[in-house]
C-alpha cells in the first residue's frame, strides 16, 4: 500500500503542478510564466520520483533500526552537503564579479541581467541562504539524528524539505536576474517564493520536532536548542517581514503592508535577526556539535551553554534598530537597539569562550588538524565581529560608519570568517562521515585552503576598514573657509585602490573554496573506506 | 544548584522548549515595533505629501527592479554635512506612502532622498544611459536599455488598487484612469494630459525622456527621481507641529 505520506505529497504536488500550469498559461508577466513553468516541472518530476521510488521498493517501510543500531537517514544530508558546496562556489564567484564591477564599472556591460543592482542580491542570497542554508539543513538533519539516536521521520518528508528549499533558491536567484525583487535586503524574493519557503519551512520544523519527539536520549542536546531557535525565529521573522499583497496571482509584483518608518523597523528587525538567528544561532549549533566532536572533548561548560542560549536569543531580537540611527525612526528606538547590542556582547563572548575552551587539553590538535584549526579560527572571528558590531551600533561611531564600506567589511569578517569557516569545518568533517571514508583525501590541501582564505579575509576586511573610514571622514570634511571639502565623486575615486585589494581578497577566498571542492571530490571518489563501520564498503546501501 | 536542575524541563520536553523560545524572541520585537503605529512622530501628516502618480509609481518599481537602493540611500540624516550636501533631513512623513521603504543602507553613490529638481531631465537621461559620459569617475552601471523599453502599463490599475488596500489614499477616479494618466503625465498638450492635470493638480507634466513617440521606462524612472524629496515645502513646514 502506498503510505499516507507518499500519497499526500503526491496529491499536493500534482495540484501544485496544475496550479503552476494554469498560472503559466494565463499570465502576461514573462518572469511569472518562467517561474510557474519551473514550478510545474519540479512538481511533476517530484511526483514521478515518488511513484518510481514506491514501485522500486514495493512500498516497504525503511527499518528505523538495523542490528539494534539506528538506521540514520543520510541521503538528504549528502544532497545538502553537495548543494552547499555548489552554491558556495557560485555565491563566492558572483561576489568576486560584483567586487570587480565596483573597481571597473565597464564590467556591468550595460545590460539588465548583469548590472550590479541585480547581481548583488544574487550574491548575498547565494552565500547566506543557498550556501549557509544548505549547511544548516544538512548539519541539523545530521546532528538531530545523532544526538537523538534515532532515524528522522518520514520517507518523503526529509527529501521534500531539502529539495523544496533548493527549489526556492533557484526561483529566488533567477528572479533577481530577471528583475523580480521586493527590495527588502536579505528578503528580496517575491511573494510566491516567500509563500513556497513558508511551506517548506513548516515541514522543516515538523521534521526537526518529529525527530526530537522520537528521540532515545532523555535530554535534548544543546546544539538542538540552537537549531530549534533558528528554525522557529526565522519563521516568525520571515512571515512578518514578507506580509505582502500581490498585484494579482499572475503577477510577480507585490506591495508590502508596512510603509515608511514601520516598514524600516520591521525590515531591520528582520535583517539583524537574519544575522542573529540564521547566521549566528544556527551556526552556533554547528559549533556546539562539531568542535567537541572533532576535538574529542566535551563542551567546556554546560551551565555557560544554558546562559549563552537564553541570553543570546532574548537579547539579539532587540538589536535591529541600530541600523536606523539618525533616521526618521524615533531616537528611543534606535538607542534601545544600540543598548541591547552592547549587552549582546556578553552572551556572544560567553558563547565564544564556551567554544574555545572546549579545546582545553586538546590545544595541540591545532598543529596537526587544520580542520579543527579552521573551526577554532572561525570562533575567534566570531568573537572579533561580535566585538566590532556593538562598537558600530553606538550612535557616534555609527554616524561615521553607516552607509560606508566599513559595514561591508564588518559583515564579511563575520560571514567569511565565522560562518564560512565553521561551515567549511563542518563540511570537511561531514563528507568522510557521510561517505564512510576514513579521512579526507589531503590534509595538506585543507591547510592550503586555510592559509589562502585567511590571507583573503584579512585583505578584504582591512581594505574595507580603510576605504569605509576614509570615505566617512571625507564626507564630513570641511575646508578652511567652511565649505564641504570633497564632492561625492571624489570620495568614490579615492576608494578605487581599496576596491581592487578587496577583490583580490575575495579571489583568494574563492580559490581556497575551489581547492576545498577538489579535496572533497577526491575524498568521495578515492578516499580510503572506513573499516570499522557496520556497512561493508562496496555493498550498496541506499538511505544509509 | 537546584536552579540548574530546573532547566531540565526545557531539555526533556521539546514543546516547552519551543514555547520558551517563542516567548523570548517575541518580546523585543513587540516593544520596538508596536509603538510605531501610534506615536505621533511616526504617523505625522505633513502638508504636501501625496501618493505617487501612476507614472512615478511605475518609475519607483523600476528603481526597485534594478536594485538602485543597494547603492543609493533615501534618508538624509540631521548632520551638518549631510544637510549641506543633500538638503533638509528626511521626515517620517516623506516615506509614508512607500511600500516598501527605500531608505537603503549603503551610499556607494550619493543619497537620493532630495535629488528631485536638482538636475535637468536631460542630465538624468544622459547619466542613466552612460554615467561616465557626465561623471568620468563614476562607478555606476549604465542603463541604456531603459530608454528603449516601452513602459508596461497593462495592470497599472491593479497596482494602484493594491496600494489602496495597504493604506495609500488613491481615489477611485485616479485608479480608473491610471493607464491614461501615465500617458498624460509624460505627454504634454494631449487630451490625456488635461485629465491628468485635473486628477493630479500637484504633479508635473513633462516629456521626461525627450522621446515624444512613446512612454518609456526612462520616462517613468526620471519622473520618479524628479519628484523625490520635493513634495514637502520646507519654507512653510512647521517642525514643532509633530513634536512629542
Amino acid at each position: 500500500m502506498i503510505s499516507l505520506e507518499e500519497g499526500g505529497f503526491a496529491i499536493f504536488l500534482v495540484l501544485l503542478a496544475f496550479a503552476c500550469i494554469i498560472v503559466a498559461g494565463k499570465t502576461f508577466d514573462q518572469v511569472m510564466a518562467f517561474h510557474a513553468g519551473i514550478g510545474a516541472l519540479f512538481a511533476a518530476v517530484s511526483v514521478f520520483l515518488i511513484f518510481k521510488n514506491y514501485f522500486d521498493d514495493g512500498g516497504e517501510a525503511i527499518p528505523a533500526e538495523i542490528d539494534g543500531k539506528p538506521n540514520y537517514n543520510i541521503g538528504p544530508i549528502k544532497f545538502g552537503a553537495v548543494a552547499a558546496m555548489f552554491w558556495g562556489l557560485a555565491g563566492f564567484t558572483v561576489g568576486l564579479i560584483i567586487a570587480l564591477q565596483l573597481a571597473w564599472p565597464a564590467l556591468n556591460f550595460d545590460l539588465p541581467w548583469t548590472n550590479f543592482g541585480r547581481l548583488r542580491p544574487l550574491h548575498t542570497s547565494a552565500v547566506i541562504f543557498a550556501f549557509g542554508g544548505n549547511v544548516l539543513l544538512a548539519t541539523s538533519m545530521y546532528v538531530v539524528q545523532r544526538t537523538s539516536r534515532v532515524r528522522m521521520p518520514g520517507k518523503i518528508l526529509p527529501w521534500f524539505v531539502i529539495l523544496g528549499y533548493n527549489a526556492f533558491i533557484v526561483i529566488a536567484g533567477t528572479g533577481y536576474l530577471l528583475g523580480a525583487t521586493q527590495s527588502k535586503e536579505y528578503a528580496e524574493p517575491e511573494w510566491y517564493a516567500d509563500l513556497w519557503l513558508t511551506i517548506v519551512w513548516v515541514f522543516y520544523l515538523l521534521l526537526f520536532l518529529g525527530t526530537l519527539w522520537k528521540r532515545k536520549e532523555p535530554h535534548i542536546y544543546v546544539a538542538n536548542w540552537f537549531y530549534l531557535a533558528f528554525i522557529v525565529t526565522i519563521a516568525m521573522l520571515h512571515i512578518t517581514n514578507n506580509l505582502t499583497i500581490p498585484v494579482s496571482i499572475y503577477s510577480t509584483k507585490s506591495y508590502i503592508v508596512w510603509s515608511g518608518v514601520q516598514d524600516a523597523m520591521v525590515q531591520w528587525w528582520y535583517g539583524h535577526n537574519a544575522v542573529g538567528f540564521f547566521l549566528t544561532a544556527g551556526f552556533l549549533a554547528i559549533m556546539y556539535y562539531f568542535i567537541p566532536k572533532r576535538a574529542e572533548r566535551p563542551v567546556y561548560s554546560y551551565r555557560l551553554s544554558i546562559v549563552h542560549f537564553w541570553a543570546l536569543i532574548f537579547i539579539y531580537i532587540w538589536a535591529g534598530p541600530h541600523h536606523l540611527h539618525y533616521t526618521a525612526l524615533p531616537q528611543w528606538a534606535s538607542t534601545l537597539g544600540a543598548t541591547f547590542s552592547i549587552i549582546l556582547w556578553m552572551p556572544s563572548w560567553g558563547g565564544m569562550i564556551n567554544g574555545l575552551m572546549t579545546l582545553s587539553g586538546a590545544w595541540d590538535k591545532l598543529r596537526t588538524d587544520p580542520v579543527l584549526r579552521m573551526m577554532v579560527v572561525s570562533v575567534a572571528f566570531y568573537g572579533m565581529s561580535t566585538f566590532e558590531g556593538p562598537l558600530m551600533s553606538l550612535r557616534s561611531v555609527n554616524s561615521l560608519s553607516h552607509y560606508t564600506d566599513w559595514t561591508i567589511g564588518h559583515v564579511h569578517s563575520g560571514a567569511l570568517g565565522w560562518v564560512g569557516y565553521i561551515s567549511f569545518g563542518a563540511i570537511y568533517c561531514l563528507i568522510p562521515w557521510l561517505w564512510n571514508k576514513r579521512q579526507l583525501y589531503s590534509l595538506k590541501l585543507v591547510n592550503l585552503h586555510f592559509w589562502l582564505s585567511t590571507i583573503g579575509i584579512v585583505l578584504y576586511i582591512t581594505a574595507m576598514w580603510v576605504s569605509g573610514i576614509m570615505q566617512g571622514l571625507m564626507w564630513r570634511a570641511y575646508d578652511q573657509l567652511g565649505f564641504l571639502e570633497y564632492s561625492f565623486v571624489e570620495t568614490v575615486e579615492a576608494m578605487h585602490p581599496f576596491y581592487i585589494i578587496r577583490a583580490l581578497g575575495g579571489g583568494l577566498f574563492l580559490l581556497g573554496a575551489v581547492i576545498m571542492a577538489y579535496n572533497l571530490w577526491m575524498t568521495v571518489r578515492h578516499g580510503e573506506a572506513e573499516e570499522a563501520d557496520a556497512t561493508p564498503a562496496g555493498s550498496l546501501a541506499p538511505a544509509e | 544548584m537546584s536552579a540548574w536542575k530546573k532547566h531540565e524541563v526545557f531539555e526533556k520536553n521539546s514543546f516547552i522548549l519551543l514555547i520558551g523560545i517563542l516567548v523570548m524572541v517575541a518580546i523585543g520585537g513587540l516593544v520596538e515595533i508596536a509603538p510605531l503605529f501610534y506615536l505621533k512622530s511616526t504617523i505625522e501628516k505633513t502638508e504636501g505629501m501625496r501618493p505617487y502618480t501612476p507614472l512615478e509609481l511605475a518609475g519607483r518599481n523600476i528603481y526597485i527592479r534594478e536594485g538602485c537602493y543597494l547603492c543609493h540611500s533615501q534618508m538624509v540624516r540631521p548632520m551638518r554635512d549631510e544637510m549641506e550636501r543633500y538638503g533638509h533631513f528626511s521626515l517620517a512623513a516623506e516615506s509614508m506612502y512607500d511600500h516598501p521603504f527605500q531608505w537603503g543602507s549603503k551610499r556607494t553613490g550619493p543619497d537620493l532622498a532630495r535629488v528631485g529638481g536638482k538636475y535637468s531631465d536631460d542630465w538624468h537621461v544622459e547619466h542613466l544611459k552612460d554615467p561616465r559620459a557626465l561623471v568620468p569617475a563614476s562607478i555606476m552601471p549604465g542603463y541604456p536599455f531603459l530608454a528603449e523599453n516601452r513602459l508596461n502599463t497593462r495592470d497599472i490599475e491593479a497596482h494602484l488598487s493594491v496600494n489602496t488596500i495597504v493604506g495609500v489614499p488613491y481615489t477611485e477616479e485616479q485608479i480608473a484612469n491610471a493607464a491614461s494618466d501615465i500617458i498624460g503625465q509624460a505627454k504634454p498638450d494631449t487630451e490625456a494630459a488635461d485629465g491628468f492635470e485635473e486628477r493630479w493638480p500637484n504633479a508635473t507634466i513633462r516629456d521626461f525622456d525627450g522621446n515624444s513617440k512613446e512612454v518609456t521606462e526612462m520616462d517613468a524612472l526620471v519622473a520618479y527621481l524628479q519628484v523625490l524629496g520635493t513634495m514637502v515645502d520646507f519654507s512653510i513646514y512647521d517642525d514643532k507641529a509633530n513634536a512629542r
